[in-house]
């Protein structure tokens, strides 16, 4: 008898289970579905090589805003990648004295700063000392958004590596550093590449920052101390603005931001996942 | 008929007295490779070894044995400066490597681990190396020449018996090796950059028991041409493969002996109690 | 001193002991008896301590048995492994010396059908006593660990050895004295070469505890020396 009610009561406790993670990925789905059924339509050959029309006519596309988003992330991972790895070597290695608690509980807060913070950070830093809106702002703002994924997640792959490849190496009389370098991080690249891929995805799509540290531009600009397009920013330009042919375009260009993100992802685990099948 | 006489029979004494350090100094006749002088060592306030002075004889095996928590592993690692990795720890005496003290202000540690190599007891190839690579990584990481790359490899995997295992898949993996083969691995790789000392520390532990043979197998034969002290928590081992014998107790030396003598007729009682198995 | 952490290896060891100490105490019945047999011309004992042998034969066995698997189980190292090596010794000594009272009491049978022979009972009986005191000491020694006593037994074989000296001359007379006397005589002297055979081994006995309990090895000190001197030169 009571294993029958043993087994009753497991049905019903994985049914639960069920239920609630079909419940947890419903937003996610139709987010998803509702996005490629708004913007699939607006996607064309256009959409991906033309420039904005002037305000008021249909057509045009949104190549400056996608050439845009590549740039500002390509600046975010230039300045955040190298410090991140960087800082999380630190922390790793080195970080078991009250400094690196210090440096490891910034980080963790950091990571919980509101995005919008952050802009006006990188506001007050760089665009009025240059005394202009401009690309470098907003890769730096997004860089700065990036800094503690990647600090935590180098330094947690890092101490996941075995003391025990550690000693093998310093016992063949490696200094330390070399140890590090070509042992330590070699070791754990594969997983701080996947913690580099998802911090991008999490950048990609950011808005409020480059509200006024990129400020968006509808004009085709690739300078680096110039305002410049990103998708998110068109998006919301579009989106609040009055005209259907723009809806339709902000919600093309939020599937291909949403599809990038997607890619990312996947990307990501299929890297971790790959490399742990070599082992 | 008289069975009663075995009620009061009295079990064996051991044999002589005399301190492990004394014999230790005595027998330093032998040509010595290293040598431990007064050795302390303190992590923090806590002493792990407490004054230990113990030769390393050239050319032999030298076996160290004691219970859990007796200061063989810290001593072992003091040959190569090895518990340095270890915060809080610092050493008084000296160790000596052909007479120079390996402490001495000069000294890097660094160039030292290349004459005194180690193998530990779990066996650690590089995951990130496939086999060649993992048996040159010694040399490539110190930037040592070594001529034909696929030459050295074979002469030293031929040194450790794993030649005609591997030879096929020199490229695969260091980790995808049976538990055995990963350990003669990280032998090769410590022997290719030609230490003139190498340090073993329970390198059986992890083994079957046929490994743990090819293991000991290796042991003699590197022996004629390596100066190797090994830490076992195996008596029986330690009674196979060495020359010479340590016992250590509570992080002091009590008795230091050739093999043979140590296992048949030991000085000191607690070597006697440990070896028969009336610890505890 | 300390006992092995395991209880059962510890029981084994004890076990060995007692084996052992039963077969010492079994022989040294055996020789009492025989020369009892001869001194009480008790043909009926002599002949049961013909049979007697059997168990002190079996005990050999099993304690043979029991060493073996003792040393495959425990892999015995220092006083244990001196023990057990000389405990498979010890028990061959102590066989041999049961089957030399076989081989008494099958004199003493002849024996008792003549006539004794003079004063021969008398010194046979103090001979067997020196004998059997020797092999009683060593295996005191054993129990005790006590190396004294054991050098003692040592030193006590050359009078055993004498005794049998002064004996064969005693008999040489008579047999020149009286041809008549010769199937006796040649009795006698048989006995009284086992007796000597049973100090000897009683010696080696002694010579074991010493190793056993010293480490020390003190059997054959005149071939060591050969062997030492050619090795020098």
């Amino acid at each position: 008898m009571a294993y029958l009610q043993r087994k009753a009561v497991d049905y019903l406790a994985r049914g639960l289970c069920v239920t609630a993670t079909v419940v947890a990925i419903i937003p996610l789905v139709s987010v998803l579905y509702y996005v490629a059924r708004a913007g699939v339509g607006g996607l064309s050959w256009d959409f991906f090589t033309n420039l904005p029309a002037p305000v008021g006519e249909t057509g045009g596309g949104m190549k400056n805003a996608i050439v845009g988003t590549l740039i500002l992330v390509g600046l975010a991972c230039s300045f955040g990648i190298p410090l991140g790895v960087l800082a999380g070597i630190y922390l790793s290695e080195f970080g078991d004295s009250k400094f690196g608690r210090a440096v490891r509980f910034a980080a963790d807060v950091m990571s919980g700063v509101p995005s919008i913070a952050v802009g006006i950070f990188a506001y007050t830093l760089i665009v009025l000392s240059m005394r202009r809106f401009s690309a470098l702002a907003g890769g730096f703002a997004l860089g700065v958004l990036m800094l503690p994924t990647i600090t935590r997640t180098t330094e947690e792959l890092l101490r996941l590596v075995p003391a025990t490849l550690r000693e093998a190496a310093l016992a063949l009389g490696v200094p330390k550093w070399k140890v590090i370098l070509r042992i330590v991080l070699v070791t754990a690249a594969p997983g701080i590449a996947t913690g580099v891929m998802l911090a991008v995805a999490r950048v990609a799509g950011e808005t409020a920052p480059l509200l006024f540290t990129a400020l968006g531009t509808r004009l085709w600009s690739t300078a680096l101390d110039q305002p410049i397009g990103a998708l998110s920013v068109q998006i919301y330009t579009y989106a609040v603005s009055g005209y259907d042919d723009w809806h339709r375009q902000a919600s093309a260009a939020a599937l291909v931001l949403v599809a990038l993100v997607l890619v990312l992802n996947i990307g990501a685990r299929i890297t971790f996942r790959a490399r742990g099948e070599s082992r | 008929m008289s069975t009663a006489r075995f009620r009061q029979s009295r079990p064996m004494q051991s044999v002589g007295r005399g301190s492990g350090e004394q014999r230790a100094t005595e027998m330093s006749d032998a040509n010595e490779k290293m040598r431990a002088e007064g050795l302390r060592l303190y992590f923090g306030k806590f002493a792990a070894i407490k004054g230990v002075t113990l030769p390393i004889v050239a050319e032999k095996v030298t076996a160290i044995i004691g219970p859990s928590g007796c200061g063989k592993s810290t001593f072992i690692r003091s040959l190569n400066r090895m518990h340095e990795l270890v915060p809080g720890a610092n050493i008084e005496g000296r160790v000596l490597l052909d007479g120079a003290d390996i402490y001495a202000p000069g000294m890097d540690p660094v160039r030292l681990r290349r004459r005194v190599g180690m193998v530990f007891q779990k066996p650690n190839p590089f995951p990130t190396m496939s086999i060649r690579e993992n048996v040159l990584a010694g040399l490539r990481l110190n930037r040592i020449p070594f001529g034909d790359a696929h030459d050295v490899a074979e002469r030293v995997l031929k040194k450790v018996a794993l030649w005609d295992e591997v030879k096929d898949v020199l490229d695969r993996s260091g980790a995808s090796l049976s538990g055995g083969q990963q350990q003669r691995l990280c032998i090769a790789r410590a022997i290719a950059l030609e230490p003139e000392v190498l340090l073993m520390d329970e390198p059986c532990s992890a083994l079957d028991p046929i490994a743990t043979a090819k293991v000991e197998e290796l042991i003699h034969e590197l022996a004629d041409r390596y100066t190797i002290a090994i830490v076992t928590h195996s008596m029986q081992q330690a009674a196979r493969v060495s020359d010479y014998t340590a016992f250590f107790y509570l992080g002091e030396l009590v008795e230091y002996s050739d093999t043979n003598s140590l296992f048949t007729k030991p000085n000191d009682s607690r070597t006697e109690d440990y070896i028969t198995g009336r610890f505890g | 001193m300390k006992k092995h952490t395991d209880r059962e290896y510890e029981m084994e060891l004890e076990q060995l002991r007692e084996h052992l100490l039963l077969m010492g105490a079994k022989v040294e019945e055996m020789i009492k008896s025989s020369i009892r047999a001869l001194i009480a011309r008790d043909s009926v004992l002599a002949q049961r301590m013909i049979e007697f042998d059997h168990q002190i034969n079996r005990l050999e066995v099993d304690t043979d048995e029991h060493c073996l698997r003792v040393l495959a189980k425990r892999q015995p190292v220092a006083s244990d492994l001196r023990f057990i090596t000389m405990a498979l010794k010890l028990v061959t000594d102590l066989e041999r010396i049961g089957d030399i009272g076989v081989n008494i009491c099958e004199r003493v049978l002849e024996l008792n059908e003549e006539p004794p022979l003079g004063k021969t009972d008398a010194s046979i009986q103090v001979m067997a006593e020196a004998a059997e005191g020797m092999v009683h000491d060593a295996l005191d020694a054993f129990v005790q660990g006590d190396v004294e006593r054991a050098q003692q037994v040592i030193a006590r074989d050359k009078i055993v050895n004498d005794m049998y000296t002064q004996m064969f001359r005693a008999l040489l007379t008579y047999m020149m004295e009286d041809p008549r006397n010769i199937y006796r005589a040649t009795r006698v002297q048989s006995i009284g070469k086992y007796l000597e055979r049973i100090g000897d081994h009683a010696t080696n006995l002694a010579e074991m505890v010493v190793f056993m309990v010293k480490g020390k090895d003190i059997r054959h000190p005149a071939s060591r020396e050969g062997a030492a001197k050619s090795t020098r030169s």
